[in-house]
């Protein structure tokens, strides 16, 4: 393919030849891609493809057997997640993973666990601020939030640790197509905000049409990469994950 | 006025169970294993005290924070050496691991202090309270029980929803990934888990020496499993449920001893304890959990 970027000086996060096994299954073969200061890059893929396993290895919840993740330059494969939160990365994960039995709020000062307590109070009014809905609701336990609640609760609570490479793993997955529409509006405002994403999804319409690159995961290896509204327009794309 | 010195009786006794579930669920509801060897935690706490009270010289009050203090250091190395190394493993390995650390604890005791019963002295010496004209006794031992319960109960509810460690407490039992995502480190929490479940053991089974003196390698074990089916009763993982189910346990465990039979009265808890489960199988305040797909 043409175009295909490489690393540059303000590349946040570079995943070399990243290779990852459940057991005897070897289910990342080799995986590599970058993401570079401000960006959207989008992994895409069909199910079972290996996208969530190469973020949460990113995320340090997996451990990789080769490879090596690059973050800031340093190399952080093996690097237990609680650890690499204060570098600045958060994962939003799949199926959104919040605290059911704790409030709203509870949640949120969850998400700001590693940060001093005199500055949680001003980033929950910023999370407030972004979701009123979460605001209106703070005192909710969070299991009795709707589904596009409970996504944006999700968000606001990565957000809490002032990550400054959020990766989300299929933030629309079970959402009615208004509230994808609002939360993909909301990844925009983030990118706006400075903010660099890292997003999985198997919606590939709607995270190519938000993202600046995107990589194509197959079986566990990437099969394409280039400028998302390249491969919007690809014929193989659209025929494999666009539908037509 | 003997079903007033009863009911009493069975909420002391219940006192202490509730202080074993409150380990067996904290445990439970972090690492998600039961540690059968919580029971031989008690034990050791009490034998501890017991030296400490008797041979070593020192006060009461001073016997319970050495035993409270050795206690922690045991659980927070059963959970190292025994635990930690089969956190990926079945739940059955864990389960019988936990088996076998009981066991090991027993006979470390029988080797170390002998298996000859020591006649365990009350470490409460305020005198009985007489009401009624005598009509009704109430034993020094059985109010500090209450109290020590209640005080316990207290705390964890604060130290569960107000600091920050206890709030990790929370996150990791609900979801071990999430909390490591939100910057939790896991290994610690359970360790500290551990660590306030033993202490917790070393009280128990101080006050439970107090009020019934015998103490031998085995004496913990009957109330550990009791304090377990306590803990399963009021739904475990639940910490208001460990308390109401231990209570309620001591109160029928009583009950039935005084007015079915003597012989009979811990069938009858397990028998109750049967029956509940079929009705609610999560315990009484048990949460139902949904299997993630």
């Amino acid at each position: 393919m043409s175009e295909v970027q490489n690393p540059t000086s303000n590349t946040i996060l570079d995943v070399k030849d990243l290779h990852v096994y459940y057991g005897s299954i070897h289910a990342i073969k080799g995986v590599s891609f970058h993401v570079n200061e401000g960006e959207i890059v989008t992994l895409i893929g069909a199910n079972g493809a290996g996208k969530s396993t190469t973020l949460n290895t990113v995320a340090g919840l997996l451990k990789p057997r080769h490879g090596s993740i690059l973050l800031d330059g340093q190399n952080i494969a093996g690097v237990p997640a609680d650890k690499l939160l204060p570098r600045g990365m958060a994962l939003c994960p799949e199926g959104r993973r919040i605290f059911l039995q704790m409030t709203v709020r509870e949640n949120l000062e969850m998400g700001g666990f590693t940060r001093p307590a005199s500055e949680i109070e001003e980033s929950i009014e910023d999370v407030y601020r972004r979701f009123p809905r979460l605001k209106e609701r703070y005192k909710q336990v969070a299991g009795t939030l709707s589904g596009g609640e409970q996504q944006m609760l999700a968000m606001g609570r990565a957000l809490m640790s002032k990550p400054r490479l959020m990766m989300m793993d299929e933030p629309s997955m079970g959402l009615a197509p208004i509230l994808v529409e609002q939360i993909f509006d909301i990844i925009r405002e983030l990118k706006e905000a400075g903010t660099t994403i890292l997003l999985v999804e198997q919606n590939a319409q709607m995270a190519l049409s938000v993202a600046d690159r995107a990589y194509v995961l197959e079986t566990g290896s990437i099969s394409m990469e280039g400028p998302a509204s390249q491969l919007l327009h690809d014929d193989n794309v659209r025929k494999a994950y666009l539908g037509n | 006025m003997s079903f007033l010195s009863n009911l009493i009786n069975g909420i002391s006794l219940g006192s202490i169970y509730a202080i074993i579930a409150l380990g067996y669920t904290m445990v439970y509801g972090i690492a998600k294993m039961l540690n059968f060897a919580h029971g031989d935690v008690i034990m050791v706490g009490a034998y501890i005290s017991f030296y400490a009270t008797q041979h070593w010289g020192l006060t009461p009050l001073l016997s319970v924070v050495v035993a409270m203090a050795v206690c922690t250091v045991l659980g927070i190395v059963i959970e190292k050496l025994a635990y930690k190394p089969l956190r990926s493993a079945t739940s059955l390995a864990v389960l019988i691991t936990a088996i076998g650390v009981s066991y090991l604890l027993q006979n470390l005791a029988l080797l170390i202090w002998g298996s000859n019963p020591k006649n365990f002295v009350s470490i409460v010496q305020l005198g009985k309270i007489s009401l009624f004209n005598g009509e009704l006794i109430i034993s020094d031992v059985a109010i500090v029980t209450v109290l020590c319960c209640i005080v316990i109960m207290v705390a964890l509810t604060w130290f569960t929803s107000k600091t920050k460690m206890g709030r990790a407490m929370r996150a990791v039992s609900e979801d071990k990934g999430a909390a490591q995502l939100m910057g939790v480190n896991v290994n610690q929490t359970i360790s500290v888990t551990f660590a306030i479940g033993s202490a917790l053991a070393a009280v128990a089974g101080i006050l439970l020496c107090s009020s019934s003196p015998v103490l031998m390698p085995t004496t913990g074990s009957m109330p550990g499993i009791k304090a377990f089916t306590a803990a399963v009763f009021g739904g475990i993982g639940s910490l208001p449920g460990a308390m109401l189910g231990g209570i309620l346990l001591g109160v029928i465990e009583i009950f039935g001893k005084s007015y079915i039979s003597t012989d009979l009265g811990d069938a009858i808890v397990f028998a109750i304890l049967i029956i509940i489960l079929l009705v609610k199988p999560t315990g009484l305040l048990g949460k139902k959990v949904n299997e993630k797909v």
